[in-house]
C-alpha cells in the first residue's frame, strides 16, 4: 500500500501526480547525466593517478641524480652554492597556471617555464664550469618533474573531491529521490483508485435506491390505478409531446435535416 | 749551498710535513673506505687512519658536509701549526699560500655585503685558511671604493687589486671575472717571489705553478665557450706565466672551439694526453653529450696530473715546495673522502672508484 516508505506530503490529486511523474523523469535524466559525469570524472582520475605514480618513480631517479650531479660539482668547484645564489636576479624558472576543464570541473595545470637569457655570471669559469652546466641542466629536469607533480597532484585532489560529491549525488538521487517520489505517485494513484472505488460504490448505492423508489412508485400506481379503473375510470396514456404513434422515439435519430436554401 | 743551512731554520718543520704527508690516506685505506655501506662504518675506517676519532663528537646522523667540515679543519690544524713554527723566509712562503684562499673569502664578503647580506653567517662560510684581521671590516663598506680605500689596502691583496682593477671597474665587473684577475695577479706574484727563493725550490715551484696556471687558462677558455665573455676579456685573465705562455694563451684566446683549444696545446704532450684521454671516455656517448663527458674527466686529468705533480716534489730536500705540495694533496684527499663519503650516502658505487689516489 502507499503506507511503505517516505513520500512527499502533497494532496493526492491529478496535478499533483502529473506533476510528480514530471519531476520523477527529471530525477532520472539528472541521475543518469550525473553517472555519466561519475564516470567521466572517475576514468581521468585513474589516468592521473597512473600519471602521479609515474611521476613520483621519475622524481625519485631525478632528484638523486640531480643531488649526485650537485656531489661532482662540490667535488671540482668546491663548495658554490653561495655565489650562486648571490647572483640569482630574478627567477630563471617559472611556473605558469592554467586551467583545464574536464567535464565541468575545472583543474589547474602548472607549466614551468625556464627563460633564456639567465645564466650563473661565470660561476666556476676557472674550476668545473662543465660540471655545473651539468648540474644545473640536470636540476632544472628535476624541477620540471615537480612542477609537473604538483599539477597532477593538484588535479588529482580537486578531482578526488568532486568525484566524492557527484558520487554522493548519484547516490542521493537513487537511494532517496527517486524512491521517494515512486512512492509519492504510488500513493497518489492508491488514494485516486480508493475514492474511484468510493465514487463507483456511492454511485451503486444512488443507483439501487432510485430502483427501490421506482419500484414503490410503480407499485404504488398500479394500487392507484387498479383503484380507478374498479372504480370505472379508463386509463390513458400520456401522449405528452411527440406521443401518440410516434411517441417515445428520439428525437435525435430523426435523421438531418432538409438544407435551408435562401 | 742552500743544504747547508737549510735545517738550521727549516729542518724541523720540514720534519714534520713529511711526517703528515706519511699519514695521508694510502690506496689500501681509499680501497677499504670505497667498500663501506654507510656513512658509520666510513668513520670507523677513518678512526683506524690518522684521522682518529676527529667525527666522535658528531650527532649521529652523519653528512658529508660535516665529514668535510672537520677534515677541512684537520687540514687548517696542521698548517697553523706549520704556520706558527715557520721563519722567515718559509713564513711568507706560507703566508703565500693563504693568499689563494683570502682571495675567495674577500670575493665572497663583497659579494654579500653588496647584496646587504648578514655579516655573521657570511664570515662563517669564509675559508679559515683565508681568514684575516681585518676581513670582519670588510663587511662594514658600503660601495667598492670605500672597501678598497679602509680595509683592502690593509690587506695582502691589495697590489692585485691595484693592478689589475680600478674602482670602477669593480663596481661593473662580473664578480667571477673580478675574482680570475686576483688569482692571475696572486698567482704571477707568487711565481716571482718564488724566483727569489734559492734553487730547489723555485724550480719545483715553478713547475707546479706553471702548471696551476695552464690549468686555468685551459679551464676559462673551455668554460667561456657560449658565454658573454668576450675574447679580449678572456685574454686578460690569462695567467702570464706557465708553459702555454705567450704563443699558447694567445692561440688559446682566439680560440672559438674544443679544436682549437687541441690545436693551440698541441706541442706540449702532457696537456695534449689529457685531451686524448678525456676524448676517448667522450666518445662514447652520443655527439652531444661527448663534450660534457670530456669536460668532465678533462678536469679528472687535471686533478691527477696535479697530484702528480705535487708528489714529485717530496722527491727532493731542503725546499720549500714540500709545504705547497702538502696542502694541495691534503685538499685532494679532503676532496676524496667527500666525494667517497657522498657516493656511500647517495648510495653510487658505480662512480664511487672515480677519485684521484694521493699515495
Amino acid at each position: 500500500m502507499s503506507g511503505t516508505g517516505p513520500r512527499e506530503s502533497v494532496f493526492p490529486t491529478r496535478m499533483n501526480l502529473t506533476l510528480t511523474k514530471g519531476r520523477l523523469k527529471g530525477a532520472q535524466t539528472g541521475h543518469s547525466l550525473l553517472a555519466k559525469k561519475r564516470d567521466a570524472l572517475t576514468t581521468r582520475f585513474r589516468t592521473i593517478l597512473r600519471k602521479v605514480d609515474e611521476a613520483k618513480r621519475l622524481m625519485g631517479r631525478v632528484l638523486q641524480l640531480a643531488s649526485f650531479s650537485l656531489a661532482e660539482v662540490t667535488y671540482t668547484a668546491g663548495d658554490i652554492g653561495y655565489q650562486v645564489q648571490e647572483s640569482v636576479k630574478k627567477a630563471s624558472y617559472t611556473v605558469q597556471a592554467r586551467q583545464e576543464n574536464v567535464s565541468g570541473v575545472v583543474l589547474p595545470a602548472f607549466d614551468g617555464v625556464r627563460s633564456k637569457d639567465a645564466n650563473f655570471n661565470l660561476t666556476g669559469l676557472s674550476r668545473g664550469g662543465q660540471q655545473i652546466q651539468k648540474c644545473r641542466d640536470t636540476y632544472v629536469k628535476a624541477v620540471g618533474t615537480l612542477v609537473e607533480l604538483a599539477s597532477l597532484q593538484t588535479a588529482f585532489t580537486i578531482l578526488d573531491e568532486v568525484i566524492r560529491a557527484t558520487n554522493r549525488r548519484v547516490n542521493a538521487i537513487e537511494h532517496v529521490v527517486i524512491p521517494r517520489l515512486d512512492n509519492t505517485i504510488k500513493y497518489i494513484n492508491s488514494e485516486l483508485d480508493e475514492m474511484d472505488r468510493e465514487e463507483f460504490f456511492r454511485l451503486k448505492k444512488v443507483q439501487g435506491k432510485k430502483k427501490r423508489d421506482a419500484e414503490k412508485a410503480n407499485e404504488s400506481r398500479q394500487v392507484q390505478n387498479a383503484e380507478f379503473t374498479e372504480g370505472g375510470g379508463e386509463l390513458h396514456r400520456d401522449e405528452g409531446i411527440g406521443g401518440g404513434e410516434a411517441g417515445g422515439a428520439d428525437m435525435l435519430d430523426e435523421g438531418k435535416d432538409d438544407d435551408v436554401i435562401f | 749551498m742552500e743544504a747547508l743551512g737549510f735545517n738550521i731554520a727549516t729542518g724541523f718543520l720540514e720534519g714534520v710535513v713529511r711526517g703528515y704527508k706519511g699519514a695521508l690516506l694510502t690506496q689500501a685505506n681509499y680501497h677499504n673506505l670505497t667498500q663501506c655501506e654507510n656513512l658509520e662504518d666510513f668513520r670507523l675506517q677513518l678512526s683506524s687512519t690518522d684521522y682518529g676519532n676527529f667525527l666522535a663528537n658528531e650527532p649521529l646522523p652523519l653528512s658529508t658536509s660535516t665529514i668535510a667540515d672537520k677534515a677541512t679543519d684537520k687540514l687548517v690544524a696542521e698548517f697553523n701549526y706549520l704556520r706558527t713554527n715557520a721563519v722567515e723566509p718559509l713564513s711568507t712562503f706560507m703566508d703565500y699560500i693563504t693568499y689563494a684562499y683570502m682571495i675567495d673569502n674577500v670575493i665572497l664578503l663583497t659579494l654579500g655585503t653588496l647584496h646587504e647580506r648578514d655579516t655573521h653567517e657570511l664570515l662563517e662560510r669564509c675559508h679559515p685558511l683565508g681568514v684575516f684581521d681585518t676581513m670582519p671590516a670588510l663587511c662594514v663598506a658600503t660601495n667598492v671604493e670605500e672597501l678598497y680605500h679602509s680595509v683592502l689596502v690593509e690587506t695582502p691583496l691589495a697590489p692585485y687589486f691595484r693592478d689589475c682593477l680600478s674602482a670602477q671597474d669593480l663596481d661593473d665587473l662580473n664578480i667571477e671575472i673580478i675574482r680570475n684577475s686576483l688569482y692571475k695577479a696572486y698567482l704571477e706574484d707568487f711565481h716571482k717571489f718564488c724566483q727569489t727563493l734559492p734553487s730547489p725550490t723555485s724550480e719545483i715551484m715553478t713547475k707546479i705553478l706553471s702548471f696551476e696556471a695552464d690549468r686555468r687558462t685551459l679551464n676559462i677558455t673551455i668554460n667561456s665557450f657560449g658565454t658573454e665573455l668576450t675574447k679580449e676579456q678572456r685574454a686578460r685573465l690569462f695567467p702570464t706565466i706557465g708553459r702555454l705562455y705567450p704563443e699558447g694563451n694567445n692561440a688559446l684566446a682566439r680560440a672559438d672551439d674544443i679544436d682549437s683549444v687541441i690545436a693551440a696545446i698541441d706541442h706540449i704532450s702532457e696537456y695534449k694526453s689529457f685531451f686524448d684521454k678525456s676524448n676517448t671516455t667522450g666518445n662514447t656517448g652520443a655527439a652531444g653529450e661527448g663534450g660534457d663527458e670530456g669536460g668532465s674527466s678533462l678536469e679528472d686529468e687535471f686533478f691527477k696530473y696535479d697530484v702528480e705533480l705535487n708528489k714529485q716534489s717530496f722527491l727532493q730536500q731542503f725546499q720549500f715546495a714540500v709545504f705547497y705540495s702538502f696542502i694541495k694533496l691534503k685538499e685532494q684527499e679532503v676532496r676524496n673522502l667527500t666525494w667517497i663519503a657522498e657516493c656511500i650516502a647517495q648510495d653510487a658505487k658505480d662512480r664511487v672508484n672515480d677519485y684521484i689516489p694521493v699515495f
